[in-house]
């Protein structure tokens, strides 16, 4: 039994790693160089409580199911989640009303310890929040995580347990032959007996490929600016959402840096790659986080950036099943946290259709990339005894070690954004400027490549042109 | 004819004097104020006249703990030849080790200037 | 977990930490030198050009030099290379320090941060557009260019005037890539004059004032940016003009290094260390010299400062009593920054000021008192000048102010 996973997104990656636990050949197809870096790479990062979704829609049923599933997943695959709580700042009588809106949906969704602060507790949580602040809806289940790191741990435990993966391969289409899929690939022609699409913001030109009838998808763009100035926040902190969204928030992220936005703005379908930001955009994100926390320090700016998110008219995920195919589209916000109670039940059903038998070897657990900056003393001795290279900083905003970026590339990194992702190095204040070129001489040791065969991510993206003599 | 005033910086050193330098009408040096040391004043003359630069830049080494080894003139050069040098300097290579201040380039392009070695570069251990 | 003693121990090996070495050794203190990279020398190592050494050797050098033959000069210090300080406890003197060798807790007299600064990368600018490779700051493109013999690209331009850019700007067109402009967004230059004529008027690279760059081009490697004319830091709209580029050089300022210890000392607002003319900070037994106090113009003031630092520490960690702080430093009209900020008032010393515009003439005051006359005064040339405690009442708030006058 041969089953193809389009995309190493969050979502890709969990059913991949989902259906490693059965006697089934997995193979995943992604068509950028590396797992996460699409829709999954440039988001918030929250893990939503789910009081946001209209009951009865498949967010209100994924949502908070899937934010308890996290903590146990983080554990098996050791990445890292906060449970930092969240808010939503009501500024006015109005938006108290629609506070006690999500509480009810909050109710309804199965949203545990949900509750309204009084203006004076919610500063107690969050000191930085506006004093104009009138109430707050505070959920403790929120969270934070790095999304890219739930792919890239997925991943490799899927690998570990016999998965194959297909890097920069593109699925151009999808056609039913007998019995089977037949994918066609910018590295060939594959077969299959099951085929889970998970393709992002092009789930559903591959849906049509196939000839199953999806609603269309639009690029939703969200712009961010991240701000090197931690603990300015504690909570999740979002405004109260209006039509057009959960709005500009500003968060604590995992790795200790603050992060403001996203704006919300619908693209043409054909505009899948637009991902720059813009003047307006970035003016907005400053004038509505400074309305939350008035204490941003913008001269802390670390980089702005943007992603996608797949949206399609009825602001729902699409879950298509058409015989041995699925088609995962629209999963916009809150994806992913959506993400482990949508791989179970996908993966259950398959296996329940198909009849699947469990292996007896799953090995649930992928080490992590040792992170120096977070042992205690005696750890790092004892890791630095065993392997000198960990004592040796590469990253000094990040503190991250030789021995770090080494174990990065032998977990699949193979360019600079690569190692960022993994190991956060060239993340910090100097965005690498003081540590860029050990880290390309680390990779040239360990890959072999020249220094003018590395690049920061896509093929066309080298660092640098020849040399001076 | 009258005489002629223009201002500059001096860029003997990094504390950039600003010079006065007067000339006759044909363009000849006569005088200079704002110098704070007598380099400055032999440099307002030669940049009316024939303006000369350090070239600072870098040799090629073989078998070095450094791919390069970085050099300069030991005098300034003509401006106008800081091109022509760089493709001379080019195409030197130079065997580690190096020793600063050693003369790499003897009287490059005929100026009577030698190119020498402004740091240590050692052999590669690994060679 | 190894345990370590010294008298003095500084952080940082660059022109101001040796500057300290040598400070602490003439005192005959123990030292010991922690330096995040391989060797001494910092950013001296790349700065291959020449304009080091004019006051401390009395000769023009080039950075590397300039490192080595002060190097020569320093016998009998200890020395941690590739070793990091993760944390500092000032209360017990404690350094926690991680290197190949393993965790080392380490107990000073006194200590001298030499960190230095850091650019301030172009991303932190929030230009929009895209976020290709090929954008380097002007150090870091020094740094594969000088030291791993590489070319960041083939076309390039230049945002922003300091020093390092100016120098880059000429040391890519010696290579052979074309630098197509220089971009400025203040209304002058951020550079030294001497930069601006030796790098760029020398070579025709044009420098073009209050403007700078409004969108990155490129999805893969930088392919242009647009860049616009500037009032008062924003764009002005029909301004607009496209340049084709692969290379984007950032010289867009430098940042004091303090991550390290700005919980435990007096930091400014301009991010420096806050310091007295002992170059002792707030706490009495931590000293500071060079770019992490105040960004310099001349590595030889930097060296000076480092002395200084690394002499008094010795004396601290030999436990002679110092004097107290009598004075502090304001800044007044027309001054953007000093670098001393208290004084003791006990010997004569050097401070480093800033104007916070050109002027054509300023006169520099201190309190009412006429100090100098600074012709062409900019903010991107420092002003110097000695402040001798026996010639002005160096006692209580002095206000350090530069009003413009006619020539």
């Amino acid at each position: 039994m041969k089953i193809a996973i389009i995309g190493a997104g969050i979502i890709g990656s969990l059913i991949a790693r989902e259906f490693t636990k059965y006697k089934v050949e997995v193979e995943i197809f992604e068509k950028l160089p590396d797992v996460g870096w699409g829709v999954t790479k440039a988001n918030s990062g929250i893990l939503h409580a789910g009081y946001d979704d209209e009951p009865n829609t498949l967010r209100a049923k994924y949502c908070s199911r899937g934010n308890e599933m996290y903590t146990e997943l983080s554990e098996e695959l050791n990445f890292k989640i906060k449970r930092t709580g969240s808010l939503v700042a009501a500024f006015n009588d109005k938006e108290v009303k629609i506070l006690e809106e999500l509480l009810k949906r909050g109710k309804i969704n199965g949203v545990k310890d949900l509750r309204i602060l009084s203006r004076l507790s919610a500063l107690e949580i969050e000191p930085n929040l506006s004093r104009e602040i009138v109430a707050a809806l505070y959920s403790p289940n929120a969270g934070v995580l790095a999304p890219w790191e739930v792919a890239q741990a997925a991943v490799e435990n899927a690998l570990n347990n016999g998965a194959k993966i297909h890097l920069s391969t593109k699925v151009e289409s999808i056609f039913e032959e007998g019995e089977k899929y037949r994918l066609r690939t910018s590295k060939g022609i594959f077969l299959f007996d099951v085929v889970v699409n998970a393709a992002g913001l092009w789930a559903d030109e591959l849906a049509e490929s196939a000839g199953v009838k999806v609603t269309p998808l639009h690029p939703r763009r969200g712009q961010y600016i991240l701000l090197d100035q931690p603990n300015v926040v504690r909570t999740v902190l979002f405004p109260t959402p209006s039509r057009a969204g959960k709005g500009i928030l500003v968060l604590p992220t995992i790795h200790n840096t603050t992060l403001l936005g996203p704006t919300s703005e619908d693209l043409l379908p054909i505009e899948k790659e637009v991902t720059e930001t813009t003047a307006e955009g970035l003016s907005k994100v400053v004038k509505k986080a400074k309305k939350l926390v008035p204490l941003i320090n913008l001269s802390k700016t670390l980089r702005t950036f943007a992603g996608l998110r797949p949206e399609n008219d009825i602001k729902d995920f699409v879950i298509k099943r058409e015989s041995n195919m699925i088609h995962i589209v629209a999963t916009r916000s809150p994806g992913l946290t959506a993400a482990p109670a949508i791989a179970g039940d996908i993966v259950g059903e398959i296996v329940e259709k198909l009849n699947l038998q469990k292996k007896d070897d799953f090995h649930p657990i992928r080490k992590a990339i040792p992170k120096i900056v977070d042992m205690s003393d005696e750890e790092k001795e004892k890791l630095i005894s065993q392997n000198p290279s960990y004592g040796k900083v590469i990253c000094r905003c990040n503190k991250v070690t030789e021995g770090e970026i080494v174990e990065a590339i032998r977990h699949g990194a193979r360019t600079l954004d690569g190692v960022k992702f993994r190991t956060t190095a060239m993340f910090g204040r100097c965005q690498g400027s003081f540590c860029m070129v050990k880290i390309m001489n680390i990779m040239r040791r360990e890959i072999g490549e020249n220094f003018e065969e590395i690049v920061k991510n896509f093929p066309n993206s080298h660092i640098v042109d020849g040399v001076v003599r | 004819m009258s005489e002629k005033t223009i201002e500059m910086t001096c860029v003997v050193c990094p504390i950039g004097c600003n010079l006065k330098v007067t000339m006759d009408g044909n363009g000849k040096f006569l005088s200079v104020t704002g110098n704070k040391c007598l380099k400055g004043a032999i440099y307002a003359k030669e940049e009316v006249t024939e303006p000369k630069r350090i070239l600072p830049t870098n040799i090629k080494v073989v078998g070095g703990e450094l791919p390069l080894v970085s050099v300069r003139t030991e005098k300034p050069i003509p401006k106008k030849l800081l091109f022509e040098a760089m493709e001379v300097i080019r195409t030197f290579k130079v065997k580690a080790p190096v020793k600063r201040g050693q003369i790499l380039i003897k009287n490059l392009l005929g100026t009577g200037v030698n190119v020498i070695a402004t740091r240590t570069v050692k052999m590669d251990k690994g060679t | 977990m190894k345990r370590l003693e010294y008298d003095v121990v500084i952080l940082g090996g660059g022109a101001a930490g040796m500057g300290a070495i040598r400070g602490a050794l003439s005192q005959n203190a123990s030292v010991l030198l922690v330096e995040r990279e391989a060797s001494t020398g910092g950013v001296l190592n790349q700065c291959i050009h020449n304009g080091f050494g004019v006051r401390v050797f009395k000769k023009e050098l080039t950075g590397p030099e300039y490192h080595e033959m002060y190097l020569e000069k320093l016998k009998g210090f200890d020395a941690m290379y590739e070793a990091t300080v993760l944390d500092i406890d000032s209360e017990s003197r404690l350094l926690k320090v991680i290197s190949a060798s393993g965790i080392y807790k380490i107990r000073y007299g006194a200590l001298v941060l030499a960190t230095g600064a850091r650019e301030r990368p172009f991303e932190a600018l929030r230009v929009p557009g895209s976020r290709p490779s090929g954008i380097f700051t002007a150090g870091l493109a020094q740094h594969f260019v000088n030291l791993e013999n590489r070319l960041p690209g083939r076309k390039a331009i230049v945002i922003g005037s300091g020093d390092i850019g100016l120098i880059m700007a000429r040391r890519l067109t010696l290579e052979g890539v074309e630098v197509e402009g220089v971009y400025e967004i203040m209304p002058y230059q951020g550079g030294l004059t001497r930069n601006v004529v030796q790098c760029l008027k020398d070579f025709n690279i044009p420098l073009h004032l209050s403007t700078s760059v409004v969108k990155v081009h490129g999805k893969e490697r930088l392919e242009g940016v647009t860049v616009a004319k500037f009032i008062d830091g924003n764009p002005v709209s029909g301004t607009e003009r496209f340049i084709g580029c692969d290379t984007l050089i950032a010289s867009v300022g430098l940042i004091p290094e303090n991550d390290l210890v700005d919980k435990e000392i007096e930091i400014s607002s301009s991010g420096g260390a806050v310091v007295d003319d002992l170059m002792r900070t707030s706490v009495d037994n931590i000293f500071a010299a060079g770019n992490n106090v105040c960004i310099h113009d001349l590595v030889d003031f930097v060296t000076v400062e480092g002395e200084g630092a690394g002499q008094n520490a010795a004396r601290v960690a030999k436990k002679e009593k110092m004097p107290k702080r009598v004075g502090i430093f304001k800044k007044g009209k027309g001054i953007r920054v000093i670098s001393i900020h208290y004084t003791t008032a006990t010997i004569p010393f050097k401070m480093y000021v800033r104007v916070d515009h050109p002027m054509d003439m300023a006169i520099l005051r201190i309190n009412d008192t006429n100090l100098k006359t600074v012709l062409n005064a900019k903010p991107s040339e420092m002003i110097e000048f000695t402040l001798d405690p026996t010639k002005y009442n160096l006692k209580g708030e002095i206000e350090l102010s530069a009003v413009e006058a006619k020539r």
